[in-house]
Formats: C-alpha cells, sequence, structure tokens
C-alpha cells in the first residue's frame, strides 16, 4: 500500500494557508510538527466537555480527565512497545534527559566515572550529562562522527569503559538525519553492563519504534513533533530502572503520604510526576498516537524515505549547494549550505516564497563544529510533504541564486 | 518580492562579498566581541581610538548577508569621527531599523547607511543589522566584554 500524502493533507488545516501570499510549503517539521483536525477536536472538545484535574476528586469530571490522562498513557505505551507503568508523562524530550540526569546519574555517577554521548547530539542531550558531569567531577566523553556524518561505531566502542556509568545517544539526528544503530549501540554497551538513554524526539514521527526491540533502558520523546501539542512529552523507563530511582521533583501527585519528618513516594510513574501535569495535552498525544495508528506506519515510512531521496538528489543539482550529513541511512532531516550565501538570508528569501525552513545551528553546535561551518539551511519532511514542496523549495534555492548573484 | 530587492540592495550585496576594512587595524587598542546565539553571527570589532576619535576601525567574524554588509558599511561610516558623533549616528540608525515604515523615520542624513531601510520589514532581521553597532559600542566603552543580541 501506499500512503497518500495528498489526502493526509487535508487532515492538517494549516497546510491549507497562504504565507506572504504564497501557499505555505512547511518543512520544519523536525522543530515542530503541525497538527492535525483529530488532536485539535481533541483538545478542544476535552476541555468543553471533561476538564477537571486528575487524581484528585471523588467526583464525575475528575474521574473522567483521570481515564483520559491514563488512557493516553496506555496509547503511548502500546504505540512503542511498553507497559503503561514504564511511562512518565513530562513536558518534553529536554525534560525527560533532564530527569534521567537527575536522578539516575546523580544516584550512579561518582568522581573519576564517565558519561558517554556522540558528536552528533542535540544540546539537550549534552547540557544535562555536562552539568552532572561538572557537579560530580566525572567525565563527558563524546563518540566521534565521520565525514558523511555518522557515528563511528568501532570509536564509541572503544569509548565503552568500566568507568562509564551511562551512554546517552540520539536515535535519528536532527542537524544530520542520521539514523543510529541503536540495537547494535545498546548490545555493545550492555555487554559491559552500561544503561543505554535514547533521545527518540526525531526518531518517532518518522517509523515504528519499539523499545522491547531495541532494549534501551531509557527513550525520550516530546509530543509536539508527533502531531500532538507542545508541553506534553515521554520519558520510557524499565520497570527495574525506574523503580531504582529516586524522584525528581518533590510536591504534590507523586507522594503517598507526607508528614514534617518523613515522605513516602509513589510508585513509577507517578514518583516523577509531581503537579499538575498537562492534562489536555496528554489527550492530545493520546489523539495524535490514534491518529498515526490510523495510518499504516510502513507504508507513511516509505513514503518519506522516497520523498527524503527525491529531495536529496533535487537538492544536489542546484548550483553551489552542498548537503551537509549525507550518512547511508538518513531521516526526515536534509542539511545543506550554499556557497556565497548564509542560511539567515536563504531563510528569509524562502520566506517571502512561502516556505518555512530552519536555519541556525540546529541546537548542535558541536556538529556546526566538526564540518566547520556555522549554520545550515534545514528542511525537514514529514508525512504530510510531498513532491510539490521538494520543487517549491529547489525554485525557491534558484531564486536565492539569482538575488544572490 | 519588492521588500526583498529593497532589502538586499546591490550596495548590501557588494559589502557582502568584499566586505570593507575586514582586518585587525594596527595599533588597535579597543576590541570586543559580539554574538547571536540565535544563528550563530559573530563580529569582532577592532577600534584604533585616540584623543575620543576613532582613528582607524576593522571587524573580523562570519555572519549573514545582512551582519556582513552593516559591519562593513559601519566602519566606513566611523572612520575619522569623534565618538560623541558616532554614538549619535547609531542612535538614529538603530531608530530607522527598529522603527515601522508607517513612522516616516528619516534616513536622508543617514548617508550609505540608509541602504539598511528595508530592513524594517523583517523584523526577524534587526539584530542582524545591529550586532556590529552593539559590538561597536561595547569597544568604545572599554570592550572586554562579550556582546550577545539576548
Amino acid at each position: 500500500m501506499t500512503f497518500d500524502a495528498e489526502r493526509a493533507r487535508k487532515d492538517f488545516p494549516i497546510l491549507s494557508r497562504t504565507v506572504h501570499g504564497k501557499p505555505l510549503v512547511f518543512l520544519d517539521s523536525a522543530a515542530s510538527a503541525q497538527k492535525p483536525q483529530p488532536v485539535i477536536d481533541a483538545i478542544s472538545h476535552f476541555y468543553a466537555t471533561d476538564y477537571a484535574n486528575i487524581h484528585r476528586g471523588v467526583y464525575e469530571l475528575s474521574l473522567r480527565a483521570t481515564e483520559e490522562v491514563e488512557g493516553a498513557r496506555r496509547k503511548v505505551a502500546r504505540f512503542i512497545g511498553a507497559d503503561p507503568h514504564e511511562i512518565v508523562l513530562v513536558r518534553n524530550a529536554t525534560e525527560a534527559i533532564n530527569l534521567v540526569a537527575a536522578t539516575y546519574g546523580r544516584e550512579h555517577v561518582r568522581e573519576g566515572d564517565e558519561v558517554l554521548i556522540t558528536h552528533m547530539e542535540h544540546h539537550a542531550n549534552i547540557v544535562p550529562w555536562q552539568r552532572l558531569c561538572e557537579e560530580r567531577g566525572a567525565a563527558l566523553r563524546v563518540a566521534p562522527i565521520d565525514d558523511r556524518g555518522q557515528l563511528i561505531l568501532e570509536a564509541f566502542e572503544a569509548l565503552l569503559t568500566p568507568r562509564t556509568r551511562i551512554a546517552a545517544v540520539t536515535h535519528v539526528s536532527n542537524a544530520l538525519g542520521s539514523v543510529n544503530p541503536i540495537d547494535e549501540i545498546v548490545r555493545l554497551a550492555h555487554a559491559r553492563g552500561i544503561p543505554v538513554l535514547v533521545d527518540g524526539a526525531q526518531a518517532v514521527p518518522h517509523g515504528r519504534v519499539d523499545v522491547r526491540e531495541l532494549d534501551c533502558d531509557f527513550y525520550a520523546f516530546s509530543g509536539h513533533k508527533l502531531f500532538g501539542p507542545s508541553g506534553i512529552g515521554v520519558l520510557y523507563g524499565k520497570a527495574a530502572q525506574l523503580a531504582a530511582m529516586p524522584p525528581y521533583m518533590g510536591g504534590g501527585e507523586m507522594i503517598l503520604s507526607v508528614s514534617f519528618e518523613k515522605t513516602i513516594y509513589k510508585e513509577p510513574p507517578y514518583r516523577f510526576e509531581a503537579g499538575t501535569p498537562d492534562i489536555a495535552g496528554a489527550v492530545g498525544l493520546g489523539a495524535a498516537i490514534d491518529y498515526l495508528e490510523a495510518q499504516d506506519l510502513d507504508a507513511v515510512a516509505a513514503h518519506e524515505r522516497a520523498l527524503l531521496a527525491y529531495a536529496s538528489e533535487a537538492l544536489t543539482l542546484v548550483p553551489g549547494l552542498r548537503l551537509i550529513g549525507t550518512a547511508e541511512h538518513k531521516a526526515s532531516a536534509i542539511s545543506f549550505v550554499m556557497d556565497g550565501v548564509h542560511p539567515h538570508d536563504i531563510g528569509t528569501i524562502l520566506d517571502r516564497e512561502g516556505i518555512a525552513l530552519r536555519t541556525g545551528h540546529h541546537c548542535a553546535q558541536p556538529v556546526m563544529q566538526r564540518f566547520g561551518i556555522p549554520a545550515t539551511a534545514r528542511a525537514s519532511l514529514a508525512l504530510y510533504n510531498t513532491r510539490a514542496d521538494v520543487d517549491a523549495l529547489v525554485s525557491g534555492l534558484h531564486e536565492v541564486r539569482e538575488v544572490f548573484a | 518580492m519588492d521588500e526583498l530587492r529593497e532589502l538586499y540592495q546591490s550596495v548590501i550585496l557588494d559589502h557582502n562579498k568584499k566586505p570593507r576594512n575586514f582586518r585587525e587595524p594596527s595599533g588597535a587598542n579597543r576590541v570586543s566581541e559580539g554574538h547571536n546565539p540565535l544563528c550563530g553571527d559573530h563580529v569582532v570589532v577592532h577600534l584604533v581610538l585616540e584623543d575620543d576619535v576613532v582613528k582607524d576601525v576593522g571587524f573580523q567574524g562570519e555572519g549573514c548577508a545582512i551582519s556582513t554588509a552593516s559591519a562593513s558599511l559601519m566602519t566606513e561610516a566611523i572612520k575619522g569621527r569623534p565618538v560623541r558623533e558616532v554614538k549619535d549616528l547609531f542612535e538614529r540608525f538603530h531608530a530607522l531599523v527598529t522603527s515601522r515604515p508607517s513612522e516616516g523615520v528619516d534616513a536622508a542624513d543617514l548617508g550609505k547607511l540608509s541602504v539598511f531601510t528595508g530592513v524594517r520589514e523583517f523584523p526577524m532581521r534587526v539584530k542582524c543589522a545591529t550586532l556590529c553597532w552593539h559590538t561597536l559600542c561595547a569597544a568604545l566603552d572599554g570592550g572586554g566584554e562579550q556582546v550577545t543580541t539576548e
């Protein structure tokens, strides 16, 4: 079955608007994806009919709201092959990673220990570990990438030492599009008893993810890149890992009992969910997952693969354009630079053509340093993108060439 | 398209391609570094300051066409002028690029710098045009501190 992207576009109302008098060409889903009507409807319907705080009242609305949020947790669990009690609802992937660094990390990382990341990480998977290492007198180790933007696996393996307490690796690079061999990475780390956290923010919108198959210890992602609302994200943790971890934030909702002498905490995942969460956000995330599961996800992945190949080829033909990140396995993101034109100027000119794409360092400054460039322009694809979007981008880039001729 | 042509005028494109005073002048006694963390633009402004007069000025760094041309044209505009005049020029330049087109802020007395009038149609790009000026001011005020647009 081929995926009908034209039909899917109709589910996303924003895609029918114009920008600067031109039809919107949205190529920035790696920053945040647009929302289908069912997600928008689910949120407004929930506020209009069932809203109340959760886990609080004995009254009908509170029970219904609680059931909606727990239903969303179950959907997330089923979507990635986990159990519901292994799903911690957080704000975004950034918070999920910070949570692990602040709990698991502070529990296990001591002076002289090491945390291993890769050179292609987003700042969200660098800074929390850097802070932890500074606090603990530990060392942050960085596995190198090659000139195509691929992790050098032998070098990664060599950096797994008896002092390594955790490895934190992105599933898909947001700046380069490179897909990492997570199963292999986990196998290498687990062979040495080292747990693995995977930053899945750029992976879950583009294909099936099964955390049991990957066998990773933690998996983090954001709802807003998955066609859900912003403000809700997910931390998956293996039940045994979560059970052994101390709380993250203290407050209501995460306790069994509180006295001034002692507080007894709830079991996971509630131990990590202090305070009133983004209730409607969880409902919206559940609706986004319903929307995705109603699609043929393998067909979606095939559509995006074909479009990525088409776009990569078409862009290479633009005079003076160079792709940054040419890994054998890629998903969604195409970064590029143009001779004599700064990405910022590319972005401004394309914007006037109604084309939204990201320019800058993509919160991955070490990647920019690795390739010796200050910034790139990045087009990123999602299930609603078509060849017409790519063609508009290419013609916009010819326009850029003309302005800078 | 007209707004784009207004933004990317030939003077700006020319200064982007061939930035003037793109160097560290000998005898520089003031230096300051500016940074726009949002887009990665980076500029270093060097000054030879004598008796409250900008005897020489140069810049280095990397950025978009707007920020490169702005730094280049700035060096031409301020060389040989007293600090007081330079600061006054910055204030008028800043007022121009941050004004709304409808306010009719006059660019006539800004000389070549008036080519940046088009920037006010692009609020996201104002910081590109002003980064070098903020960096210059930091250098005039003593230097050393890193300036950022955020």
